[in-house]
């Protein structure tokens, strides 16, 4: 059962051979025993869990069950939960019982699924290796010495280690493509505006968009089914007619265009990433697909572009944490400037006290122009390099991380270092498209390798068509850490 | 262009951070590294492109404008550090 696809706990629960309350018991048995050597997840609370589950098994006797009633789903703890600790990862926000539910927790409420505890991530979101929570780093269960990617790093290692079957997470700048790569998952991000922003902690309100990381592309689409909807409560929220994501699954693959970029197959990508990226192309040729080259003349530049304009928006949405409405407080200070000084200093952590200075300093005055405008021109240009090369293709592919996991430690101590390594995943978010993980193989010490599929805007129903097709034909993603 | 330690002070006083001399030096080596990452945007010349904001071009919406809030300060202030008879407290700015 910790294996099922979403659908098969569906199933059993309709016919019931468990009920929800069983099902959640189950897991929340195996989190509770696993998160002392993984720390995926901040808060478990059994006692909430598991009224969820008994009210889901009244709604699945009284017929009024949906597709995810009664089945436990992680949040990561960006998401304002109501009656729950929601941290964001940061010692800011440890006091912070959230008085409301955010839009895509009430989207599973009222879908009848049941919040199974509240996953560790990197602090306000800034991170790729989970080691920047106030809460210690995530383990990645293929291998504790190595990082579960970041920043959604504990929704991946709850999924990866069947510690829940499916979770939500974020990405800004590949928080959910990432950890879904280094943890052998797959993940979502969609098109921006299509997940609600509202009660999601804001990062970098331009790019951040939620989006659902789970076993499988099927599972993904169910999950996707519940969380994509239009929410007046958040300004850049599209309205749109609402989609059925699992309706094209089945379609085959025979004449699909796939794009190459080969600004992606270059020296920075390691050996073991690069042959098991070009296997799983190889594998799509025999499914019917061709490939073309196709050229991001920009990518290079995504990295510093991202580094400019995220810090700033970061340094403008967290001014809102100033120890007087919620969240932390120093315990001592002079006058109002000092106290607010003082818990800033204490609240924040070392990565996002870092980029609330780069923040401040590109939009200070005298260097706005020649930072934050610059950004946004080069950010125009990626967006066009993409609508280009989609003239030639239908989807691009490529790898989502330049290596399989890194060790614990081993970046963290060099910042410059660490942003490289989203290389390959922020162009998606600064033009806005949808993107996903899924498991490829695996690579050096035995750590999986992500290949990353992007579509055109909207295109999330091809891009999960293209998944499920890849995993009818291979079971990468059925591969679980350690004994099931 | 090269980062100055008063510049990273100055900085850390806009964003009402506190910093040590020693934090300041720290950041000061780290956030030149990063600056010369950034540096890197300068080489392209984007003369004739427009600046882009947003990731999709749309207008902001408009909504009536009525009270679509209800009265939940007990329950917001239930969070806050320092509260008093439905008011948030904050140390005198004024003498």
């Amino acid at each position: 059962m910790l294996n099922s696809s979403l659908k098969q706990l569906s199933a059993l629960l309709a016919a019931r051979k468990i009920s929800s309350a069983e099902l959640t018991s189950e897991f929340l048995e195996r989190s509770r025993a696993l998160n002392l050597d993984y720390n995926a997840f901040i808060t478990i609370n059994e006692e909430a869990s598991l009224a969820q589950a008994r009210a889901a098994d009244m709604m699945i006797a009284s017929g009024r069950a949906q597709p995810l009633t009664g089945i436990p789903i992680a949040q990561k703890d960006i998401f304002c939960t109501r009656g729950w600790l929601t941290t964001c990862g940061s010692r800011m926000l440890s006091n912070f019982i959230s008085p409301y539910d955010a839009g895509v927790v009430e989207r599973f409420n009222v879908a009848g699924a049941v919040n199974i505890g509240k996953t560790n991530m990197d602090e306000f979101a800034m991170g790729s290796s989970n080691e920047t929570s106030f809460y210690g780093p995530v383990k990645n269960p293929w291998d504790i010495t190595a990082v579960p990617g970041g920043s959604s790093g504990g929704s991946a290692c709850a999924v990866a280690a069947r510690m829940a079957p499916a979770a939500t997470g974020t990405d800004t700048g590949g928080s959910i493509r990432q950890p879904a790569a280094l943890c052998g998952i797959s993940g979502l991000k969609p098109t921006y505006g299509l997940v609600s922003r509202y009660g999601m902690i804001a990062f970098a309100s331009s790019l951040d968009q939620g989006g659902p990381m789970a076993k499988s592309a099927e599972d993904l689409a169910l999950m996707l089914n519940v969380m994509a909807g239009f929410d007046e409560r958040d300004s850049t929220s599209l309205q749109r007619e609402p989609e059925d994501y699992t309706r094209n699954l089945e379609k085959p693959l025979e004449g699909l265009r796939i794009g190459l970029p080969k600004e992606y197959f270059v020296k920075e990508i390691s050996d073991d990433v690069a042959r098991t990226v070009e296997a799983a192309i190889a594998e799509y040729r025999k499914l019917g697909a061709k490939t073309v080259e196709v050229s991001l003349p920009n990518t290079k530049l995504s990295v510093p572009v991202y580094y400019v304009l995220a810090p700033a928006e970061a340094s403008s949405n967290l001014s809102r944490f100033d120890g007087v409405r919620y969240g932390y407080r120093a315990p001592e200070y002079a006058d109002l400037n000092d106290m607010y000084r003082k818990s800033r200093a204490q609240g924040f952590g070392a990565e996002v006290k870092r980029r609330i200075l780069i923040g401040t300093y590109v939009l200070s005055h005298g260097y706005y122009d020649a930072y934050y405008i610059q950004a946004q021109k080069l950010r125009r240009l990626m967006a066009l390099d993409f609508a280009e090369a989609f003239k030639q293709c239908d989807i691009i592919m490529g790898p989502a991380s330049p290596t399989v996991a890194f060790n614990l430690g081993e970046k963290s101590s060099d910042p410059v270092q660490m942003y490289l390594s989203d290389a390959y995943t922020i162009a998606v978010n600064l033009a806005g498209l949808p993107a996903m993980s899924i498991p490829a193989g695996f690579g050096k010490n035995n750590r999986p390798v992500g290949l990353q599929i992007i579509g055109n805007y909207f295109a999330e129903a091809q891009i999960l068509n293209v998944a499920h097709q890849y995993q009818l034909a291979t079971d990468w993603h059925l591969r679980a850490p350690g004994p099931l | 262009m090269s980062l100055s330690l008063d510049d990273v002070k100055r900085v850390a006083n806009l964003a009402r951070i506190e910093v040590s001399e020693q934090e300041a030096n720290t950041a000061l080596a780290q956030l030149s590294g990063i600056f010369s990452l950034i540096q890197q945007m300068q080489a392209v010349d984007t003369s004739t492109i427009q600046p882009m904001s947003h990731a999709q071009d749309v207008m902001q919406r408009l909504r009536p404008d009525v009270v679509t809030e209800i009265d939940q300060r007990e329950l917001f202030q239930s969070v806050a550090p320092q509260v008093e008879a439905g008011l948030y407290l904050v140390p005198k700015v004024i003498e």
